[in-house]
């Protein structure tokens, strides 16, 4: 179990300085999927960085199995059993598939890796032995570190943007593994998301916005929303005031 | 005779655990100690100057030459080396040059390497650098490798020196004939106050040459690396340049590629990028497990392969 209590997180950056996570109360389950969804900037990627120890809150308080781990550096975190797959995940010029789920797992077994370049969408025999360089496509590149993340013994994996750059066929095989997870092991698993597909994997939603969870809800309750704002605006997907009730168009 | 330092030095430059198969010769402290010589690859002492003619006889296919130097003593050592590659023969030459100066003289390998890669072969051609030991003494290698490579043929080069040497100008100049390769790779790593200049210059003078070189470097503590790919098409030819450097610490690292067309058809690129260990990649091994300085050695061990 996974708790985060009372949450701040203030960045300084070009602008000075910016309160990314305002007051986050969280207490995130074993054997659940929680998707955390809402707009742009509003601080999902941020509560999951924080989680992983890439951001270290202002204050606040962060507990795994009730023990504080809000002072942990990374790599502490990391052997804890925390993990998370970036939203744009890096590339390495010499450093080979192999090597990194090798580096990942802990362990040196070829089949393993096999089933996880699977799990991927991805086929061993082509990608094991390549470097993960320039030559791979955002997509590859995407599905590399879920399998990064996949290749972990994890008591909390963290997926930020899961489907980005992922095809339609694949994101159907990617649900399927967050759900074999989800069953087969006693992890959280929380997923950042705007898929319609992932969020029905969801024990819970979580609604980030403006820095604050905004409010903890169902799948079956967003996506009537969804529904709703749908049938409400039929130029929501294009529209910069976003389909919002108050938004003020002709219609 | 070889000692153990001698071996440990044959090891880092050669890859060599003990007396390599095939033909070879090993050179220590400006003398010759061991040769041997097969029936397609022969070795010759030079009469006019110090060094050796090594002629491969042509059609020889899946034989290797090893010519690696040792110093373990303050001198000044200086080689002329030249290498016949006959046609349609393929061959591994493994070259290097090991330093052990445990003294306060300075220890100096000078070494010109000649290569003329006939009509239709292969070579490749690897060379590492490698100086230890405590003493003040400075490690100083200034090699120069001379290679013609004649119609059809291909040369590969894999130029390595990591560490221990504590000065250094490398001078490499190639001549491409008509449909000739040439794939070079060159990997660099600098600390302290060691110096390294790398001038390599590649003349494409025959229609259809290719030209590949890749430089990677990694500058560390004070030290200085400047490096000058020079590619040059007199042809229809295509050639590309990359040199890529990760600077830390208070190194310094200058890269000049220069690319010049004297043909309408020659295709020529240069990249070159100086830049830190990036932050994100830091942090992805890190989430794995790994320490900060773990996780910068994994980088930098990649980056130098």
């Amino acid at each position: 179990m996974l708790e985060l209590k009372d949450v701040s997180l203030t960045l300084v950056g070009d602008k000075g300085q910016v309160e990314v996570l305002k007051e986050i109360n969280l207490t995130l389950k074993n054997k659940k999927i929680y998707v955390m969804t809402g707009p742009n900037g509003g601080g999902k990627s941020s509560i999951g960085k924080t989680i992983m120890g890439i951001f270290r809150p202002t204050a606040g308080q962060i507990l795994l199995d009730g023990m504080d781990i809000t002072q942990k550096e990374i790599y502490e975190r990391a052997h804890l059993g925390i993990g998370y797959a970036f939203q744009q995940p890096p590339r390495f010029k010499g450093i080979k598939v192999r090597q990194i789920l090798e580096l990942s797992s802990g362990k040196n077994q070829t089949e393993n890796l096999c089933d996880l370049l699977y799990d991927v969408g991805l086929c061993a025999q082509n990608y094991l032995d390549r470097e993960l360089n320039a030559s791979f496509s955002g997509g590859e590149l995407k599905r590399i570190e879920i399998a990064t993340v996949l290749a972990r013994d994890l008591k909390v994996a963290i997926f930020d943007e899961p489907e980005a750059g992922i095809d339609l066929w694949s994101i159907q095989r990617l649900t399927e593994t967050f759900v074999n997870l989800r069953e087969k092991y006693d992890m959280t698993i929380v997923i950042i998301s705007h898929q319609e597909r992932i969020i029905k994997l969801a024990d819970q939603i979580i609604l980030v916005a403006e820095g604050r969870i905004s409010g903890i809800t169902s799948q079956e309750k967003i996506l009537e929303d969804i529904r709703q704002l749908d049938s409400d605006c039929r130029c929501r997907k294009d529209c910069i005031g976003g389909g919002l009730k108050n938004a003020k168009c002709d219609r | 005779m070889l000692n153990a330092t001698d071996k440990r030095l044959l090891e880092e430059i050669a890859d060599l655990h003990s007396i390599p198969q095939g033909a070879f010769n090993i050179r220590k402290n400006g003398q010759g100690v061991e040769r041997n010589t097969t029936v397609n690859i022969d070795i010759i002492t030079k009469k006019d100057k110090p060094g050796i003619d090594i002629i491969i006889k042509p059609g020889t296919k899946g034989e290797s030459v090893h010519i690696p130097v040792i110093l373990s003593e303050g001198m000044d050592d200086l080689v002329y080396n030249t290498f016949e590659v006959g046609a349609g023969a393929d061959v591994l030459i493994v070259a290097g040059c090991g330093i052990h100066n445990s003294g306060s003289k300075k220890a100096q390998h000078d070494g010109i390497h000649e290569f003329f890669v006939r009509k239709g072969a292969r070579m490749k051609y690897v060379e590492k650098h490698y100086g230890e030991g405590d003493g003040k003494g400075e490690r100083v290698l200034n090699p120069k490798t001379i290679i013609e490579v004649e119609e059809d043929a291909v040369a590969e080069l894999e130029m390595i020196q990591i560490k221990g040497v504590d000065r250094t100008v490398r001078d490499t100049e190639v001549r491409l004939h008509k449909n000739a390769r040439l794939v070079v790779s060159e990997r660099l790593l600098t600390y302290l106050d060691q110096t390294a200049e790398s001038n390599i210059t590649v003349e494409m003078i025959g229609d259809d040459a290719t030209a590949q070189v890749v430089s990677r470097s990694v500058a560390q503590g004070t030290s200085k690396q400047l490096f000058h790919l020079n590619l040059r098409g007199y042809a229809k030819c295509r050639g590309h340049i990359q040199c890529d450097s990760i600077i830390m610490h208070d190194a310094r690292v200058a890269s000049i590629p220069e690319i010049s067309a004297y043909h309408s058809q020659a295709e020529l690129i240069h990249e070159a990028a100086i830049g830190k260990i990036a932050s994100e990649q830091l942090i992805k091994l890190m989430s794995l497990g790994l320490t900060e300085k773990e996780a910068e050695d994994t980088i930098l061990q990649g980056f130098l392969k």
